[in-house]
């Protein structure tokens, strides 16, 4: 079976272990998910499911051309697609529906989402520079300092570290342990941190780091 | 309020009998202590300067002196490792946070009795 989900992230909270250790955990809401559409060798070049998360109840919003898409294999219009790759998309039946209980205690996930927007951030905030001292008279507290302008380089280098926007970019997580399955409440707990605020979409699947 | 997911699976962790204490209290902690594949309990007795209250993630701050030394311990209060809790004495005090009781040493840090109707 396929060891991906989408999920939407929930909070984070903390369980303990038998031996009253404290473990922090986020809580995520993973799936159901269907099958919306097989991709295979012969036709698409590759291998790969799209699974689709959160059903669109009303018909009025859906789009024309997403709504072709759905009828064209014959499912239900769901609101979060994404592709996953697998070995056979064969196995898998369109509609088939791909619960939590994909993953297990102990299983080790990667995990990517939208990171929380920061805004226009500085240098310090945004590249970890140090900046100046604060006081003894200094001018210079958190600006980023001379960019090039000597003779060498005497031009600003591509990719030089600037201030700009922050966050709200896709991140990945990896190596994340999953801690708790609850089949009936569709509920993962992940320990650690996720990316994203709560309530955003997030996409996981097994690992893809060796051990 | 919390989400009503993250409720529920707290709601699990929640189950133990917790007797209900405050600020300004003095309670003995009974802590289990592993040590290789024994198990004993030990006892803490302090004063509670501080509380947490988050959920299941909920702690308590004891605090007591040790010689001249002052311990704090900070324990969950949901924590399986806790064996149980007894108050011994219940102070009456005006704030939330005793952080004011480390500077403090001798008869200065008497705390007044907390009777009924308090």
């Amino acid at each position: 079976m396929v060891k991906a989900l989408i999920g939407r992230k929930i909070g984070m909270t903390q369980i303990f272990t038998s031996e009253g250790n404290v473990i922090p955990v986020t809580v995520v809401q993973a799936g159901p998910c269907l099958v919306t559409q097989k991709k295979t060798t012969e036709k698409d070049g590759y291998n790969a499911l799209q699974l689709g998360f959160d059903k669109i109840l009303k018909s009025n919003h859906i789009n024309k051309p997403m709504g072709g898409h759905f009828k064209k294999h014959g499912v239900d219009a769901y609101k979060t697609l994404k592709e996953f790759r697998v070995e056979n998309a064969d196995e898998y039946q369109l509609g088939q529906e791909i619960r939590v209980n994909v993953f297990a205690e102990g299983d080790i996930v990667d995990v990517q989402g939208v990171s929380i927007g920061k805004g226009f951030q500085g240098v310090i905030k945004r590249h970890g520079f140090a900046g100046g001292p604060a006081a003894h008279g200094s001018d210079f507290h958190r600006a980023p300092g001379s960019i090039g302008m000597r003779e060498w380089p005497g031009e600003t280098l591509k990719g030089k570290r600037m201030p700009g926007r922050m966050g709200g970019k896709t991140v990945s997580v990896q190596k994340l342990e999953v801690v708790k399955v609850f089949e009936d409440k569709n509920l993962l707990l992940i320990k650690g941190a996720i990316p994203g605020h709560d309530n955003s979409i997030v996409y996981i699947k097994e690992t893809t780091k060796k051990k | 309020m919390k989400n009503k997911f993250i409720e529920a699976i707290e709601s699990e962790i929640k189950t133990k009998e917790i007797p209900s204490f405050r600020v300004g209290d003095t309670v003995v902690v009974n802590f289990k202590i592993i040590e290789g594949n024994k198990e004993r309990i030990q006892a803490y007795k302090g004063l509670v300067i501080a509380m947490h209250r988050n959920g299941a993630s909920s702690t308590f701050t004891v605090r007591k002196l040790v010689g001249d030394v002052g311990v704090e311990r900070i324990f969950p209060v949901y924590s399986p490792r806790i064996d149980s809790i007894t108050v011994e004495r219940a102070g009456k005090v005006r704030r939330a946070k005793l952080y004011y009781m480390r500077k403090l040493r001798g008869k200065a840090t008497r705390i007044r009795e907390r009777r009924k109707g308090f």
